[in-house]
């Protein structure tokens, strides 16, 4: 027995003078100035390439990365990271490696940035789609989203147009104009996405209806693929999704529906079906970041990125499936976007209960009864992404028939 | 065995003679082989030279920060281990450590959803306790129940309880907290830092936790009893042990100590519950670290913090290589791997058919005298005895399922 617990300590004493031998400690340095060549960014993933969600973030970062001319050892990216005390721990530990900025790109990551951000002052934390940065206040904890429902409104538009060429052909009926759409989770990002997605659609046709369903999850294969396969059994003639996987898409390609898809282009593996796909360019965002270190200007509380930031882009229409005109009618989309005459939430084009909404209270203000505390409604249209850059708008509007509620776990 | 058959040129043969220094060495050189077979892996499926992995895996311990980490994720995976470890020295196969445990945060989590906040935090802290331990301890005691009454197979039955327990948790939060992203996060009624350490607390508890069930195991009538009921249940009636009192006691303690970590885990860790990542597994890595120790806590204390030795290192050989989320699982399985192999040497050595013969025959000479000794001399051989031996004997457990494959004459002296 002694001899073990001998055996024991000795191994572990090994490990432990290893460990030591090979440290080079590198302690957050509280004069440090900031200069182009010596700032590190740590960016915190919930998954890793696998998910459409975080190769958008991963592939923007090395994008930003490479046009700010900083070296590979400047930027740090940590895969995997659940929404436990893990992102806390992995927070803190960027920070002591001697990171300026952390980024973290999940919704339940804010918790565990905001404690870190009280840990490590001289640090910045930044963190993506949150909603607590306006009310928590502290010097060094900031949101960032972006209007990325104007993306989803043009994506919407190529949607109606296709239909309408659909429609034209005798393929359907104006009535059987039925889209489907795969969600995460019932809350207002994915609601926001969707209603936009919609409103899109019917902008060019009127007579649109869309079915939804929910997956309760970010980012699983199987569960999206079978949603796709089960609204397309249910006479949905053209599929969109948010969620993170290519489920929804390889389902739509082997059926011969048209997709419209989110987070980037799957035009590769879907080249038959692939329509359009929004996403958020996060490039601008991390390039805002590096520049307002290092030039000493401060960052905003809760930034939002738009069509104008270069944030809410379109990507490529894809080689087979868009109505023909596409292009030049988002264009036209895109400029009434940007001068303000299109506004996407506009209280005209939409009805709740067959009512025209005048006023809605949203929930900006984070607290544990989720209360609603914000007038959205202003002249007319509901401003979504101006009180907070994280979306607000969860409104059940005329049209749209969600077919269930599900939500479980696993949230972004 | 009059029919002909062919012989293979080797045989195995069950080692008895091993001693403590060559078995544990074989056991550490397997652990660096493991490590040089990372980096081979690493250096194969990345384009970056072999020193790279080494350099950047050492990183993983550089700053207070992340060796406290270490210490403490090495703590969390010990009392798991710990937590498992009477149920299988009674050979008592819960493999529902994860759904206890899950059970025990959900308790935490319901006192302090409606405390947390209205009620001074002592209170709620102590409450979330209690009703952790009473929440871990009926998960662990329904299975212990329906194996002592009716003799129903307890891995089946544990196994599957896992899973009702993640729907129950489920439910909670989905008619609790109105987020709808599946987490709920608690800022009130929960354990804080000691002086600005988050660490220390959980990994005293664990160090107690240890030094109890190193007595309890090793030194207690209870730890005795149990180990009876593990070798042999006949043996342990005919010595007068009510065997369903060991089961069911035994499993209390098991469940007490899930509940004590799902307590850690939400009021002490995460402040927050969510299936998918409180426990997040580790409730399944806690029955290999107890099985790869030997039921020796001081073993399961090793292998725990070698594995989480080479799940950091991976993880930051990982974020430097941008080799994804799933690397870091890779190199633990490699680990595992080896280490599991190392076992089967430790437990049997390779010999040449007609040299296994020769033993053979000298072993079945030996075995008909020891069948006409007395009862008596025979029991004192099978039943475990308050010292080494307890350990010594479940060292052989894990390969214990092959004996019935190969050829060995070790086992004929069991009391049945």
């Amino acid at each position: 027995m002694k001899k073990k617990v001998l055996a024991l300590l000795l191994v572990v004493a090994l490990v432990a003078s290893l460990a030591i031998v090979f440290a080079g400690c590198d302690p957050t340095d509280e004069d440090k100035v900031v200069t182009m060549d010596n700032i590190k960014i740590g960016m915190i993933c919930l998954h890793d390439e696998n998910s459409t969600y975080d190769k958008n973030f991963i592939v923007a970062m090395n994008e930003a990365a490479e046009a700010l001319g900083l070296r590979e050892d400047q930027v740090i990216i940590v895969t995997g990271i659940p929404e436990s005390d893990e992102c806390y721990q992995k927070a803190c530990e960027l920070a002591e490696e001697g990171c300026d900025i952390v980024f973290a790109n999940s919704f339940g990551h804010e918790d565990y940035m905001i404690k870190a951000a009280k840990k490590y002052p001289n640090v910045l934390f930044a963190h993506a789609t949150g909603t607590k940065a306006h009310t928590e206040n502290l010097p060094n904890f900031v949101n960032a989203f972006a209007s990325i429902y104007e993306g989803r409104y043009m994506a919407g538009v190529a949607a109606g147009l296709k239909l309408n060429e659909m429609i034209a052909n005798g393929e359907i009926t104006a009535a059987q104009a039925k889209m489907g759409y795969v969600g995460a989770f019932t809350y207002a990002e994915v609601m926001s996405g969707y209603t936009s997605f919609y409103l899109g659609a019917k902008s060019v046709c009127p007579t649109v209806t869309m079915d939804v369903t929910f997956t309760g999850s970010w980012y699983d294969e199987t569960a999206e693929n079978n949603a796709a396969k089960s609204l397309i059994a249910g006479g949905c003639v053209l599929i969109s999704q948010h969620a993170d996987s290519m489920g929804a898409p390889n389902a739509c390609e082997e059926a011969g529906v048209p997709n419209v898809s989110y987070n980037g282009s799957t035009a590769d593996a879907c080249e038959d079906t692939f329509i359009v796909s929004s996403r958020i360019n996060w490039a601008p965002y991390y390039t805002y970041l590096v520049n307002s270190l290092v030039n000493g200007t401060e960052v905003a509380k809760d930034w939002t990125g738009t069509i104008a930031t270069g944030s809410v882009v379109l990507t490529a229409i894809g080689p087979n499936a868009p109505a023909a005109g596409t292009q030049a009618k988002l264009d036209e989309v895109k400029a009434g976007l940007q001068n303000g005459t299109i506004n996407v939430f506009d209280t005209a084009n939409w009805t709740v209960g067959g009512q025209k909404l005048t006023s809605y209270l949203a929930d900006v203000d984070t607290d544990a009864a989720y209360a609603k505390d914000t007038e959205a409604i202003e002249n007319g249209v509901f401003f979504e992404s101006k009180h907070r850059s994280a979306p607000y708008f969860d409104v059940e509007i005329d049209g749209i028939t969600l077919l269930d509620r599900n939500y479980g776990n696993d949230a972004e | 065995m009059t029919k002909f058959k062919f012989e293979p040129i080797f045989h195995l043969a069950k080692r008895t003679d091993i001693d403590w220094k060559k078995s544990w060495g074989i056991r550490l050189a397997a652990f660096i082989l493991s490590i040089l077979a990372c980096a081979v892996v690493s250096t194969l499926i990345s384009d970056r030279s072999f020193g790279f992995f080494f350099e950047n895996f050492f990183k993983a311990f550089n700053t207070p920060q992340k060796l406290w980490n270490f210490f403490h994720d090495t703590a969390i995976l010990l009392i798991i281990a710990l937590a498992v470890t009477p149920c299988f020295k009674m050979r008592f196969w819960n493999i529902g450590g994860e759904g206890q445990i899950l059970m025990g945060a959900l308790g935490s989590a319901v006192i302090i959803t409606f405390m947390g906040g209205k009620y001074p935090d002592p209170a709620t802290i102590i409450l979330s306790l209690v009703l952790s331990l009473a929440f871990g301890i009926v998960w662990a005691v329904i299975p212990a129940l329906f194996k002592a009454k009716w003799n129903t197979n307890e891995t089946l039955l544990t196994l599957m309880m896992n899973y009702i327990s993640v729907c129950i948790v489920d439910y909670f939060i989905k008619s609790e907290a109105s987020s709808g992203t599946g987490t709920m996060s608690f800022d009130k009624g929960v354990v804080g830092p000691i002086g600005n350490n988050e660490f220390i607390l959980k990994i005293i508890l664990v160090a107690i936790v240890t030094i109890f069930m190193v007595v309890y195991l090793r030194y207690s009538k209870h730890g005795y009893e149990l180990a009876v009921v593990g070798e042999s249940e006949k043996t342990a009636r005919y010595i007068g042990i009510n065997t369903k009192k060991v089961i069911v006691r035994t499993l209390i303690l098991c469940g007490a100590i899930c509940g004590l970590i799902g307590f850690m885990l939400v009021s002490a860790t995460n402040h927050s519950i969510n299936t998918a990542s409180t426990v997040a597994g580790k409730g399944f890595t806690g029955v290999l670290i107890s099985w790869l120790g030997h039921f020796n806590p001081l073993g399961m204390l090793l292998c725990s913090f070698l594995f989480v030795f080479i799940d950091r290192g991976a993880t930051q050989v990982s974020t430097y290589a941008r080799l994804g989320a799933s690397y870091p699982d890779m190199m633990t399985g490699i680990f595992f791997f080896f280490i599991v192999a190392t076992e089967f040497f430790i437990n049997y050595k390779i010999l040449p058919t007609h040299h296994f013969k020769k033993k053979a025959k000298a072993e079945e000479v030996e075995e008909d005298t020891t069948e006409t000794e007395q009862t008596e001399d025979v029991l004192a051989e099978t039943v475990p005895t308050l010292n080494e031996n307890v350990v010594e004997d479940t060292n052989s457990a894990v390969t214990e399922a092959e004996d019935t494959a190969t050829p060995v004459v070790e086992n004929t002296k069991e009391v049945e």
